[in-house]
């Protein structure tokens, strides 16, 4: 970002819209505004029809001849299988209560990231090819041609929402623009329009069981030497076992915890605690993914990559699934997962999740078999069933972003913050316009953590950092927790940018920094190796 | 430009109402055609736009979820926000359509600085459009139910209770509504904020002005022929009555004002449909709002499932087996075997 905040936040300006009528707004295809195109044969090696050689800012997209069939029949279709797409193309009523709801449109200022006129963008259409009134009376109805230039607009924006739901809690009618993203994405994919950023860890997940390409051999190096550090600094070892069968859990976390700081030093808090409870668990290089980029592209792929944790939890013989910290692959696990792939569950050993330290059952996943690791970690604490020294993370202030999916697609709230406050004597809330399901997005979910598009995530990630700067000046807070490996990821930026000072962590590293475990020898260091006496 | 689209057109069916009563005299046409016809067009229109959304299946379980989820038994969970049951889901429901609580909840953004001269967004609580829209829409609810009583004979207990109610302050003769002036008042801070907020006129069509006009122009030529004109009423009542009773018959005393307030509210019927105003029906709907956030307790069905295999388990062993065996990762097939096969 070459601005400063301040210049960042001198240039927006919510009152003066462009001259010109949004539909008559020319398209700014300037570098930095755009994620880079998939690579072909990613692309087309997923399945994905007409996948060709394409730039944004050029002026011939080289679209298929009959692209424009191509989506007057994808939309018509997805209107016939979505109520949720048809019924929010029809009662939008414009009022607005939607627009300053949005981080993009509140760190950007650009009317189209209002979540009302992104919608529109393809309402408009909608109108033209689907209802009688905008047919007949164009125009004066809201109603506009496809053409060229709307399909470049629909590019620019749907991959300028990051499909958090925000607006969804606001709207009178409930209507959620990530749905409309979803279809207006899975259209552009059926067009040969989608971006490497997603398109590379779909293939990756599909073909290596995670996102970023990690191969089995490589995963179980990068578990060991997780452990040679734990072993470093707790003096326990731990050899958790990988693609063994018969293990009654099955884990399964996002890769970017096993990638790169700070999500190792989560995937590390993990390990430490099914250590100290004597969990009887596997993880698993196959299904060694728990997010899902497939949900950015389109529900088959989706669901093609989903079906692996329960295809694995069948091969392996678990009873149940154990899932890590991830946003989106809740959003997936609790409101797609029976539904799309529960058929695989058949013949399996999954029964519905028990506790087996504390013995208390997951009525909540009877049906999915799957649990979230905050909702674990918080029953065994309130059943003391840890050895807990909070004072350990005594140098941190922390307060919790709750992550966009897990808040406004599930209603995880209050079993991440038990635990952080079991864990660490210092916390603090961000203001409650910005927290539980009001919360504010990382600014770059749902595929878009990708550094070309740094000015755009910088601008969406304003409301995320600002609250935190405040809790920052007020609290002297220098540590933001979360439930998301994307957020681990895209929060540093974001808290480098506007609130600079404050790092970032998951809950279960902090969990992992206070848990004692038998055996373990005098902790002089957490799990970032810094040394607690001069932290 | 926008607005003045919708304000002429309205202007304009205003003129054809007064022009073919008052000037061509085809009172038939505006008094007892149009009426059928546009009570037949909401009618059949609503019922199909309904059918028509009910059609499409809804696949996926996708609640917005505003408050904590049930999950452990002693965590309390927000049952009306993020309901597991159908009777939590309607009680939901219930509170949406009645006190629109998501549009309550509403906040506006404000960016400036604070105290140490840095930036700032800061969030306040915006119930303006709120207070307009339940004021509009209660209004509106109570004039229509009161207007009823121009459709029934004996007029029911209910509608005489509320037209009561409406004029208890007993200003003015004949008494003055309070829903006329809240109406007013809900309508005109509603299409004051779309022509004077930037951002709201910049994302208003024409369709958002010419609805807001249309129920404006009803409510005013309402008005005017209560309290400026003092329209014979006992005359309308008979016309509604024979048009209730399928044997139409149009008084000679009524006024072309009232044809000007009944064919707009014809329009608006003959429009609804085919509009936004179908939120109306589009609101129970919803998928965000009218589903239990239950389905990792239920399972729920997508009628059209497709069922998608993950890449399977073997051919990723068959893809990474050499490597596995090396690293010490167990394998269902040991390479001699699998070479065998191949």
């Amino acid at each position: 970002m070459s601005l400063k905040p301040e210049e960042l936040l001198a240039s927006v300006d919510y009152d003066n819209p462009p001259k010109t009528e949004w539909m008559d707004t020319p398209n700014d295809f300037s570098p930095g505004r755009w994620p880079y195109p998939a690579k072909v044969d990613l692309h087309k090696a997923m399945g994905f029809k007409h996948a060709h050689e394409w730039r944004p800012d050029e002026e011939d997209w080289h679209l298929p001849e009959n692209w424009k069939d191509i989506v007057h029949q994808g939309f018509k279709e997805r209107l016939d299988k979505y109520r949720s797409f048809k019924v929010f193309m029809d009662i939008c009523v414009r009022c607005g209560a939607c627009a300053d709801k949005c981080h993009f449109y509140i760190g950007g200022g650009d009317p189209k990231n209002m979540p009302v006129l992104r919608a529109e963008l393809m309402r408009s259409v909608y109108r033209k090819d689907f209802t009688m009134a905008g047919k007949i009376m164009g125009k004066l109805a809201g109603a506009r041609v496809m053409e060229e230039d709307v399909l470049k607009e629909w590019f620019l924006y749907f991959y300028q929402c990051t499909e958090c739901r925000r607006c969804s809690l606001f709207c009178p009618y409930g209507i959620d623009t990530a749905e409309v993203t979803m279809m207006a994405r899975e259209l552009l994919h059926e067009v040969g329009l989608g971006i490497n950023w997603i398109m590379e860890p779909v293939s990756n997940c599909n073909r290596t069981g995670n996102h970023l390409g990690i191969q089995p051999h490589a995963f179980k190096e990068i578990v060991e030497f997780m452990c040679d550090d734990i072993e470093e600094y707790t003096g326990v070892r731990i050899n958790p076992p990988l693609n063994e069968p018969g293990h009654e859990v099955l884990f399964i976390t996002p890769s970017g915890d096993a990638f790169a700081d700070p999500g190792i030093y989560t995937f590390m808090g993990y390990l430490l605690l099914f250590e100290a409870i004597g969990l009887d668990y596997t993880l698993s290089t196959y299904a060694s993914e728990g997010g899902n980029f497939g949900f950015f592209t389109g529900a088959d792929t989706m669901q093609k990559l989903n079906a692996k944790m329960y295809a694995e939890a069948k091969r392996l013989g678990s009873k149940w699934i154990l899932g890590g910290e991830c946003g989106h692959m809740w959003r997936v696990v609790n409101q797609y997962m029976d539904t799309m792939n529960g058929y695989l569950q058949e013949g399996s050993n999954l029964t519905t999740p028990r506790n087996p330290i504390t013995g208390t059952v997951f009525e909540n996943a009877r049906q999915t078999k799957m649990v979230h690791i905050a909702e674990f970690t918080a029953d065994l604490i309130k059943h003391g069933k840890l050895d807990l020294s909070p004072e350990r993370n005594n140098h941190l202030r922390v307060t919790y972003h709750d992550s966009c999916n897990p808040s406004r697609g599930m209603g995880l709230l209050d079993e991440p913050r038990y635990v952080i406050k079991n864990v660490c004597n210092n916390y603090f809330e961000m203001p409650p316009q910005t927290t539980r399901e009001q919360t504010f997005c990382c600014g770059a979910g749902s595929g878009l953590n990708t550094e070309e598009i740094m000015d755009i995530r910088l601008r969406g990630g304003l409301p995320r950092g600002n609250a935190l700067k405040y809790v920052q000046d007020k609290h002297d807070v220098n540590m933001m927790a979360c439930i998301c490996a994307l957020d681990r990821a895209t929060l540093i930026p974001v808290a480098d940018y506007w609130a600079p000072g404050v790092a970032i962590t998951g809950v279960h590293e902090m969990v992992g920094n206070a848990l004692n475990v038998k055996g373990q020898k005098k902790r002089e260091v957490n799990l970032r190796g810094e040394p607690l006496e001069e932290v | 430009m926008n607005a003045l689209y919708g304000l002429f057109l309205v202007c304009a069916l205003a003129l054809v109402a007064l022009m073919g009563v008052g000037g061509a005299g085809l009172t038939g046409l505006f008094g007892i055609a149009i009426p059928y016809v546009a009570v037949a067009v909401f009618i059949v229109g609503f019922a199909m736009k309904i059918f028509d959304w009910a059609k499409s299946p809804v696949p996926f379980r996708i609640p917005t979820t505003a408050g904590q989820q049930k999950s452990l038994d002693w965590i309390p969970y927000n049952r009306f926000d993020n309901p597991v049951n159908n009777r939590d889901t309607v009680v939901r429901m219930i509170l949406e359509v009645v006190t629109f609580r998501s549009l309550f909840r509403n906040t506006s953004a404000h960016l400036g600085k604070n105290p140490q001269g840095g930036p700032q967004v800061a969030y306040f609580s915006e119930k303006w459009l709120w207070l307009a829209a339940i004021l509009f829409h209660y209004s509106f609810l109570t004039i229509l139910i009161r207007h009823m009583r121009f459709f029934t004979e004996p007029v029911p207990w209910l509608f005489q209770k509320l037209d009561w109610a409406d004029s208890v302050l007993q200003i003015g003769q004949p008494a003055l509504y309070q829903t006329d002036l809240l109406i007013m008042a809900g309508l005109l801070w509603l299409l004051a904020r779309r022509i004077f907020y930037p951002r709201i006129r910049y994302l208003s069509n024409a369709a958002d002005y010419f609805a807001l006009f249309l129920i404006l122009g009803i409510v005013i030529s309402g008005i005017y022929m209560r309290y400026v004109a003092h329209v014979d009423i006992v005359a309308i009542k008979q016309y509604s009555m024979s048009l209730v009773m399928f044997s139409p018959t149009i008084p000679e005393t009524i006024s072309p004002a009232f044809f000007v307030h009944f064919f707009l509210v014809c329009v608006l019927l003959i429009y609804f449909p085919f509009s936004k105003l179908m939120h109306l029906g589009g609101v129970f709907l919803s998928p965000t709002r009218n589903l239990p956030n239950d389905t990792r307790i239920n399972h729920h069905e997508n009628p059209w499932n497709p069922k998608i295999k993950p890449h399977s388990y073997e051919a990723y062993e068959d893809d990474f087996r050499e490597a596995m065996v090396e690293a010490g990762l167990p394998v269902v097939k040991q390479p001699d075997e699998a070479g065998a096969e191949k």
